[in-house]
């Protein structure tokens, strides 16, 4: 089962929803890994959506699982990207040439989520009117306060900033503008005081 | 640090004016002008805001919400236009007939409801009638922005188009005005088809204009936060009804052509209030116990509130029914 239930938490924490087709002149899927499933779920709602849909997925580690389900569901256009980072420009690309109307549906992980929408918002989609829902992997992606290099798809607590080597704690204070959550060095006080790390959600 | 001035009284600051023009525009709208009596300059505002004109008609106080449509970085004068109801309540009917050049009347500070989305790409207005007074502060600020914006227009006839001959000579190619008794209509569907992402749309004008925008954008797809919409609406009359306040331990009497918080206000109790016109919140008021039917007539309290009878809007909503006490 792809899906888990975040504890609750402070306000600043993005909350998940689930996918529902809304009315559009076109609709722009983008998912990673297993996201796929939620968009096989929400063709499987309207299946007439997919003459309108433009689907940009990212497997990631789950290769071939849901690759042939996707083009099955004949999008009007499909693109698969080894990775956030390479589908971006395409990202960038087409939604530069939408126009209102345009509804995004957004799944998979946290980081995926937050950088696609940070890329709607910007090109003039209001957050509000973006849909998300959270399948796969609970990593984060955080930013490290201190040296403000991003690393990904973090799963323990703390963590070694991938840029600056301190230990970072993992909060769930989390900017929309930067698409992270927030890591805070936790032997600020006391240098070299780290506790082990522990799992996300363990 | 708030800039807000400290507010003694309820609803926005007042400012004394005296009337400088009185300019008929056409057989129903009126332009006024006003001047500051202490001869400073007016704060300026953001297009889509409003003032509340207090009337004084013979001992009765008249409070009105008109949009300013100046241009709001214009600070040596406010305008305001008002289309005269023959069936109202008397308000625009004061505002023809009796307010003259040199006049002392007073105006609240600026109050927005309605204000642009200085974010967006684009920003399309849609007018019905007197619905243009918002729209034409805000061209005047999205002009000084090299703003994009463009107006759609529709007025009854030629003769009741205020400021149509005005617009259309500065804006030749952003300004579309629609006839209706020569059958023109504005052609909703295609202009909402086809706009840049982040494009914002407008309307002002009668209600069933505003539910027709609201209602085609959400269909093609737009998000609701980039359409806006401002209606303000007067006090309907209605059978008068009995209020208990408790507390400020009275029972007042709500005449049928007084708004429930005209009577309150009459009977000397503060209650907040900043639109008058349903759409604010300001007046929010608790339902203490009640015996009867509300008829609820605001943009402010949702569906629930309005069925469980826990809160009342007393600018524009009224009450039908035995007893009805209120926490004023």
């Amino acid at each position: 089962m792809s899906k888990f239930q975040f504890p609750e938490s402070i306000k600043s924490r993005p909350v998940y929803g689930t996918l529902a087709p809304r009315p559009g002149k076109a609709h722009l899927m983008i998912a990673d890994a297993e996201g796929a499933e939620a968009i096989l779920e929400l063709a499987g709602q309207q299946p007439d959506l997919m003459a309108k849909s433009h689907i940009i997925y990212i497997p990631k580690d789950t290769g071939e699982t849901y690759t042939s389900k996707l083009k099955a569901l004949k999008p009007a256009q499909y693109y698969e990207g080894p990775s956030y980072e390479a589908s971006v420009q395409r990202l960038r690309h087409v939604l530069a040439n939408a126009h209102q109307g345009l509804q995004v549906y957004l799944t998979g992980t946290e980081g995926l989520m937050g950088q696609a929408q940070n890329e709607a918002m910007q090109a003039g989609i209001p957050h509000s009117s973006i849909q998300t829902e959270h399948r796969g992997s609970v990593a984060r992606r955080m930013q490290c306060v201190h040296c403000k290099g991003i690393t990904e798809d973090v799963m323990h607590d703390p963590f070694q900033c991938a840029h600056c080597g301190l230990h970072l704690f993992v909060r769930d204070h989390y900017s929309r503008r930067l698409a992270a959550y927030q890591g805070v060095r936790v032997d600020a006080e006391d240098h070299g005081n780290i506790p082990d790390p522990v799992e996300l959600y363990s | 640090m708030s800039a807000a001035p400290q507010k003694a009284k309820p609803g926005a600051e007042q400012i004394p004016v005296t009337v400088s023009a009185v300019v008929p525009l056409n057989e129903l709208v009126t332009r006024f002008e006003f001047k500051r009596t202490d001869g400073q300059a007016f704060p300026t505002f953001s297009g889509g805001a409003h003032t509340v004109v207090t009337m004084n008609d013979d001992g009765r106080t008249r409070l009105n919400p008109y949009s300013l449509m100046s241009d709001p970085s214009d600070t040596s004068m406010y305008a305001i236009s008002v289309r005269r109801d023959d069936n109202g309540r008397g308000g625009s009917l004061f505002m023809h007939t009796r307010v003259k050049v040199g006049d002392q009347m007073t105006i609240t500070y600026p109050v927005h409801l309605f204000s642009l989305d200085l974010r967006a790409r684009k920003h399309l207005f849609f007018a019905g009638g007197i619905g243009i007074t918002p729209f034409m502060a805000m061209i005047a600020q999205l002009e000084r922005m090299n703003g994009n914006w463009e107006l759609h227009y529709s007025v009854r006839t030629e003769a009741l188009g205020s400021y149509v001959d005005e617009l259309r000579y500065k804006f030749p190619n952003k300004v579309h005005v629609y006839y209706d008794d020569q059958n023109q209509a504005i052609p909703l569907e295609d202009l909402l088809d086809g706009q840049p992402l982040g494009a914002n749309a407008y309307v002002c004008g009668p209600k069933g204009m505003i539910d027709w925008v609201h209602a085609t954008a959400e269909a093609a797809g737009w998000p609701d936060a980039q359409v806006h919409s401002e209606e303000f609406l007067a006090p309907a009359p209605g059978k008068p009804f009995e209020v208990r306040l408790c507390k400020s331990d009275m029972t007042v009497q709500v005449g049928e052509n007084e708004s429930l918080l005209e009577a309150i206000e009459r009977a000397g109790v503060e209650a907040p209030f900043l639109c008058r016109g349903g759409a604010c919140g300001q007046c929010e008021t608790d339902v203490v116990a009640y015996d009867g039917d509300f008829i609820h007539r605001d943009h402010w309290l949702d569906e629930e509130q309005h069925a469980d009878g826990s809160k009342i809007m007393p600018c524009v909503s009224r009450f039908v029914g035995k007893s009805l006490e209120l926490d004023r």
